[in-house]
């Protein structure tokens, strides 16, 4: 029951960061400019390894010739547990500076109480990240105040990306059974705590950007325990291509 | 009409007690950018533990046509250099 | 007192004999600076247009150990682009020109992108052959005369050596696979061998520029060189592989102590080279598309400095 709840609670945690990179690595070479097609991809490339450590983790505890990729690859779409702001498209930069600053300042306060996790391998993990995050959160927090204080243009492209994006970051709190398992068995974060947090510094780094917060948005919530917009059935096309069309190959 | 983010050189130094040196440019809309993508560009294997940026319209350097009298008098100082002074044989460090 | 009487242009290439460097605001002749604008730039915009064939399978790579290896690989082509485009700026051309000359499909880049990705074991087959290929032609390039060309590839040089390694590994790990991957492989060498031989350029006798490029250090081997040195190396490694190249006229050549090999179908490179290529249309729309759609990213970018400044100065004020 207990090494299920652990391996539950590590899917949680890397599906977000994966889903997150495949999205930016959609992006390699099709970026507004050099610089920040190489900044998006190191992006990128935290987030595969800190899904690679929780996915090898997980797939100890799984046995069974359990591997990190038939974790990653082998499940059906309602097994993974990433919220529905990771599985957004890449509709233009707005959106993907948007989705990656609401993402960030989450995966900052979420990994700075996993630091100390009572399980090693994710508190290990936790301190590795950190200091990853915490540049993620730079990179996207000064872009958020560039484009929302930059142009009329821009002004309006990134309002439009909140306004759309906004009603998805709720789900990173409303905790599932396992995020409440994990919470009280002091393995997780508690997600009711942070959330105050996390809003007063969206609230803080909009402000700078000029940008406001929709008002009456109506949350969208699911994709934690397996109900996923229509964007995931194409993420996973691309994603389990390979592995689903060449069964039990190595590569 | 749309204008480019400006040139910066870009010069780290790949661990303390070493110098900084130019190790490139790229562009970027300010400093702070700058810093970030000279993090991204030119230190993805480690090859810093520090960055500096200065926007290339800021630096000023001299003039290749003058290299005659800006560089070519040193050559014949050579009492500048230690080996231009006769010590005897015995005297084996100095 | 005997340089007084040479030329610019004399004293130019005395130097350029004597194997010095040459930095970027040093005199030199106008043909040198355009000859190296033109040549840096197609390779900067080779890199750019590189990213995208392998790109395009950053979303579907099968293991999570292949995506991160890729996805640096493609980041490393986008850094090998902007140290190329930075050598070349140091020549006289903005970024945005040389944006505009690669999107308005002015400038020329390396044929062989425009050849389609269409199997995992393409990655395999670009990063073991067209990557190498590209580094026997940048380890040259190492040596150029160009002070600022040269650092950029000694920089690249560097950073390519995982590039082809990950490629035959990739071919590797498909040849000791299942026969599906196997003949996988063996399917990418097949459509990849020749374009990979043309990478070197036309033969030396239809090579008009070769003669000035080696006097001015340029290069240093010819085309036909460079080709040989690859077939050479390349022959040994597909055996080890255990797959066959894909020309019956391949073999070795005891008096000469190289491989010989058949004949280029030279009409296929100029059609590719002249926009005729399976991909050409796709590449640069995808480029143009990037450019295009980032204007606004730049734009505000730039505004919001200035703003800054402004701000600033108000403040002190």
């Amino acid at each position: 029951m207990l090494k299920e709840r652990l391996y539950d609670y590590l899917l949680h945690l890397g599906d977000n960061s994966m889903i997150l990179g495949q999205r930016l690595g959609e992006l390699c070479g099709h970026g507004p400019e050099l610089e920040t097609d190489i900044a998006l991809t190191n992006i990128s490339l935290d987030l595969f390894g800190q899904v690679r450590n929780y996915f090898q983790a997980a797939a100890a505890i799984k046995g069974d010739g359990a591997t990190e990729d038939s974790i990653a690859m082998l499940r059906y779409e309602n097994e993974y547990k990433n919220t529905l702001l990771v599985e957004q498209p890449n509709d233009d930069f707005a959106h993907v500076i948007v989705r990656q600053f609401l993402f960030d300042v989450y995966h900052q306060l979420l990994l700075k109480e996993l630091m100390s996790s009572k399980d090693e391998t994710i508190a290990a993990v936790a301190t590795k990240s950190i200091k990853e995050v915490n540049y993620h959160v730079g990179f996207s927090s000064t872009w958020l105040k560039r484009l929302g204080d930059g142009t009329e243009v821009s002004h309006d492209k990134m309002q439009e990306a909140v306004n759309k994006l906004w009603r998805y970051s709720l789900e990173l709190f409303k905790p599932t059974d396992t995020e409440i398992w994990a919470a009280e068995s002091g393995v997780g974060a508690d997600l009711d705590q942070l959330k105050p947090i996390y809003l007063e510094k969206i609230k803080m780094f909009m402000d700078e950007a000029t940008l406001g917060l929709p008002e009456a948005t109506v949350f969208q919530y699911g994709a934690k325990s397996g109900r996923h917009s229509e964007n995931m059935g194409y993420i996973l096309a691309d994603f389990q291509y390979i592995q689903r069309a060449y069964p039990n190959m190595k590569w | 009409m749309n204008k480019e983010w400006p040139i910066w050189e870009v010069f780290i130094r790949s661990k303390n007690g070493l110098e900084h040196r130019h190790c490139g440019s790229l562009h970027a809309a300010d400093a702070e950018m700058a810093i970030q993508n000279a993090r991204d560009v030119y230190t993805r294997r480690q090859e810093g533990v520090s960055v500096w940026v200065v926007e290339s319209k800021n630096i000023t350097a001299s003039n290749p046509t003058k290299n005659g009298e800006m560089f070519e008098p040193a050559a014949d100082k050579v009492y500048r250099h230690p080996t231009f002074y006769v010590l005897p044989d015995e005297i084996k460090h100095m | 007192m005997e340089n007084k009487t040479l030329s610019l242009d004399d004293q130019f290439q005395e130097r350029i004999d004597r194997g010095e460097n040459i930095e970027a605001k040093d005199w030199m002749p106008e043909k040198y600076r355009k000859t190296h604008i033109r040549q840096i730039s197609q390779h900067g915009h080779s890199e750019i247009i590189g990213m995208l064939p392998e790109g395009n399978w950053i979303s579907r790579a099968p293991s999570l150990r292949r995506k991160v290896a890729l996805l640096a690989k493609v980041q490393d082509e986008a850094g090998h682009g902007l140290y190329l485009y930075s050598a070349a700026e140091t020549l006289g051309i903005s970024r945005d020109e040389l944006m505009e000359q690669l999107n308005s499909g002015k400038a020329k880049y390396s044929s062989i992108f425009n050849y389609p990705t269409v199997s995992w074991a393409d990655m395999g087959a670009v990063g073991w052959l067209v990557d190498g290929a590209a580094i026997i032609n940048q380890v040259m390039l190492t040596k150029t005369s160009y002070g600022p060309y040269a650092r950029a590839m000694v920089r690249i040089c560097k950073e390519e050596s995982f590039h082809q390694r990950q490629g035959y590994e990739i071919m590797l790990s498909l040849c000791n696979g299942a026969g599906v991957q196997k003949a996988m492989a063996q399917d990418a060498l097949n459509r990849w061998w020749w374009p990979s031989i043309m990478m070197f350029g036309p033969r030396d006798e239809e090579s008009p520029n070769t003669e000035q490029s080696m006097k001015w250090k340029i290069k240093k081997k010819t085309n036909d060189e460079l080709r040989q040195q690859f077939v050479d190396q390349t022959v040994p490694q597909a055996e080890i592989l255990g797959l066959s190249i894909p020309d019956k006229d391949l073999k070795w050549n005891e008096e000469r102590g190289h491989y010989d090999f058949g004949i280029i179908d030279w009409e296929e490179f100029w059609n590719v080279v002249k926009g005729n290529g399976l991909m050409n249309e796709k590449r640069l729309k995808d480029r143009n598309a990037a450019w295009d759609e980032g204007q606004w990213v730049r734009n505000a970018a730039l505004a919001y400095s200035e703003k800054q400044v402004e701000r600033k100065a108000k403040k002190i004020a």
